[in-house]
């Protein structure tokens, strides 16, 4: 498609830990290159500078948890040619989505003396439950390497290769020696999408669930193998509920632990 | 997104979005009949409650989620979280262990300072919007900016796992320990980074600096034995020194009439000032001699209060960290266990270590199965709010023959100055969007 400019590229955040975008500065070898190829047009953490919408590639980093967010992301959404969502707080409401467990009211009264002066929702809730997302990029953090493969597939048209599939997969492929099987560690990469290139079982821990389930997952079957290693109920239900506790394949999860 | 608007009375500086801070905020400072009538930095970045939802959660569970908390310091997080709840514990952890937390917390020092040195701050004085802008005429300089960011990620990413939301650390110590021959190659990068440090404060020691001096109230860790990251008591310039676990008994946090952030305050003393300029004040005779002489070389007494020269001594920092690291390098054994055993016990315990911007309190209260029964987290924004505030003060004060977009860009600067990573202090502090 022809252009008469350079892409535009935008960088918004929501309640996030800055963590994601920062992933983007995190491409210490790669920045420059990819600023040659499109135009930083706003990206408040990295510049002063502010080119008007509307952007070509808008990344989304954070959930909504305040009336106001609620409002900007439309405005995000219709200066956006495409919306990505980077992140466990953009695709599924993060860690300040344990809120929607609880009351609200409560968390505000523990960690606020005059909850009155505080604008916040009832629930933290990913993007995509507020407008149309083109495309949900995983991980807490997400993973750089997969943020510029995504904005290298947009920039020219095609579909990200992200695979969907589990974090085991990607033990098999670094050779790792599964923790589960070999030590009895309850790890939750039968279930977890893959991304992070299997971290903690390369360093002797289990997976603790940061890119979300993964496609089809079959968490019921893996909670079974957990209770045969002697995880406790609460155990279970709160290694669903961390950082990806409201994708829906978590929540029910969790859930269903919880009524039991 | 920069308004200005003045009549011949009253003119008022509104920068709704900062840009090039950790997170959102916004500066008002209203001027009248040549005088400063009112200042606010201001954070409008929603609150996401963590202590709150820490509650609940097993001792074990705290380093990860905490670190959560920020992208850019998720050490600092880890390691204070670590320290106070392994003294709810009465855990003690020495040695190579301890050692190999020291080095993980350089790592976190030289990408984050690294960040705000060359990303965040250089722009200023150079007159661009960006490291990308300034790139175009400033390569050589933005280069060895991101490779010595780089320099201090890989050494995050080979011990904690990887740069952001590093996985290894756990109570007790870590899940894998590095083999000697593992440190190899990140030892030689950071040789390279400690010339390309000393460069930098070279370098630093340069640029043009607006003559501002202030009479802070510095606070900061202080060891016996080494510049301060995990331990020390915590002392100032004006005759405090006290333990970690007296903290709440010597700072409170105040709710100011013109502007609805709880403010952290000495008690009866006021605002204070944490980060690298209070470490390096407090700490300068237990930098190693030759980094003091390159302290010296590049200008820096043993005091620096202008803030805008932050900029030297985060880059002093950067070169210290990279030095210290390979110190540690050259001396770590191999620890026969990655971690120490650790056996839940009831109790509350406290912790404060020196992030990139300054000390980070926590305080845990356990139950006797190792549950989190009560948490509290002082990031250092929310500490030096109130000074940032009065630095405003005083530099808009003496600044007001500026053009009015220069004034807003030197406002903006001065908030910059001390590295605000407003996702930290906010899930502390007391929002109300103002709407104007």
């Amino acid at each position: 498609m022809a252009r008469q400019h350079k892409p535009r590229l935008a960088v918004w955040k929501f309640a996030s830990c800055d963590g994601c975008q920062l992933s983007l500065l995190d491409c210490e070898d790669e920045l420059l290159a990819v600023a040659e190829k499109l135009e930083i047009a706003n990206f408040p953490e990295a510049s002063r500078a502010v080119v008007k919408g509307p952007y070509d590639l808008s990344l989304v980093e954070g959930s909504i948890t305040t009336p106001h967010d609620a409002e900007r992301i439309h405005q995000v959404r219709r200066a956006s040619r495409y919306l990505v969502t980077i992140g466990a707080c953009a695709t599924a409401g993060g860690i300040q989505a344990l809120r929607n467990f609880g009351n609200v009211k409560e968390f505000l009264s523990i960690v606020y003396a005059q909850p009155e002066y505080i604008e916040t929702l009832n629930k933290s809730t990913p993007i995509a439950d507020h407008v149309f997302v083109d495309f949900e990029l995983r991980g807490c953090p997400i993973n750089k390497q997969q943020l510029l493969e995504v904005i290298s597939a947009f920039l020219h048209g095609r579909k990200p290769n992200t695979p969907p599939h589990s974090v085991c997969i990607e033990c098999k492929l670094r050779g790792t020696v599964c923790v589960m099987v070999a030590h009895g560690t309850p790890c939750l990469g039968p279930v977890t999408q893959a991304g992070c290139g299997a971290i903690c079982p390369t360093y002797h821990r289990g997976c603790y669930g940061c890119f979300g389930p993964k496609e089809t997952p079959n968490t019921a079957s893996l909670s079974q193998w957990w209770s045969h290693l002697g995880v406790s109920r609460p155990d279970l239900i709160r290694a669903f509920r961390s950082f990806n506790a409201c994708a829906e394949p978590f929540r029910k999860e969790s859930e269903v632990h919880e009524k039991n | 997104m920069r308004k200005t608007n003045s009549s011949s009375k009253s003119e008022t500086i509104k920068v709704d979005c900062l840009a090039r801070v950790e997170g959102e905020g916004s500066l008002y400072v209203r001027v009248r009949e040549g005088r400063v009538v009112d200042v606010k930095f201001k954070i409008f970045e929603p609150p996401r409650f963590f202590e709150a939802l820490l509650r609940g959660r097993n001792y074990s569970e705290v380093p990860d989620i905490t670190a959560r908390i920020c992208g850019i310091c998720p050490i600092a997080y880890q390691m204070s979280s670590c320290h106070a709840i392994e003294d709810a514990l009465g855990i003690i952890v020495g040695g190579p262990l301890r050692a190999l937390r020291r080095l993980i917390y350089c790592g976190e020092w030289i990408e984050s300072h690294a960040l705000h040195v060359f990303m965040l701050h250089a722009p200023d004085f150079l007159g661009y919007a960006d490291a990308i802008q300034m790139a175009k005429d400033h390569s050589g300089v933005v280069q060895r900016g991101l490779q010595l960011k780089k320099a201090g990620n890989e050494l995050v990413t080979l011990l904690g796992g990887r740069e952001i939301h590093p996985i290894n650390v756990r109570i007790g110590g870590f899940y894998k320990v590095p083999a000697r021959s593992e440190l190899g190659p990140v030892a030689e990068r950071l040789k390279w980074a400690r010339e390309a440090a000393l460069e930098t404060l070279r370098w630093a020691a340069h640029l043009p600096f607006p003559a501002i001096e202030r009479d802070y109230e510095f606070v900061a860790l202080r060891h016996d034995s080494e510049y301060p990251f995990n331990e020390g008591r915590i002392v100032s310039n004006k005759g405090l020194e006290i333990d970690v676990r007296d903290y709440d008994a010597h700072f409170l946090e105040e709710h100011v009439s013109h502007s609805n952030a709880l403010h952290c305050l000495l008690k009866g003393r006021g605002a204070y000032l944490v980060g690298p300029l209070a470490r390096y004040q407090l700490n300068f005779d237990q930098l190693s001699p030759w980094v003091r002489e390159a302290a010296r070389e590049a200008g820096l007494g043993p005091a620096c209060r202008n803030p805008f020269q932050s900029i030297v001594v985060r880059s002093l920092e950067i070169l210290y960290a990279c030095d210290e690291a390979l110190r540690i390098i050259e001396e770590y054994q191999m620890p026969e266990s990655p971690a120490i055993e650790v056996q839940p016990r009831a109790g509350t315990g406290y912790g404060c270590t020196e992030a990139p911007r300054g000390i980070l309190y926590h305080r845990y209260q356990l139950d006797d199965a190792g549950v989190i029964v009560d948490a509290k987290i002082v990031p250092p924004t929310s500490q030096n709010q109130k000074m940032i505030e009065e630095d405003l003060w005083q530099l808009a004060s003496q600044s007001l023959q500026l053009p009015e977009d220069q004034l807003a860009w030197q406002c903006e600067q001065a908030i910059r100055n001390h590295d605000p990573c407003i996702s930290c202090a906010t899930h502390f502090l007391k929002l109300h969007v103002e709407r104007d």
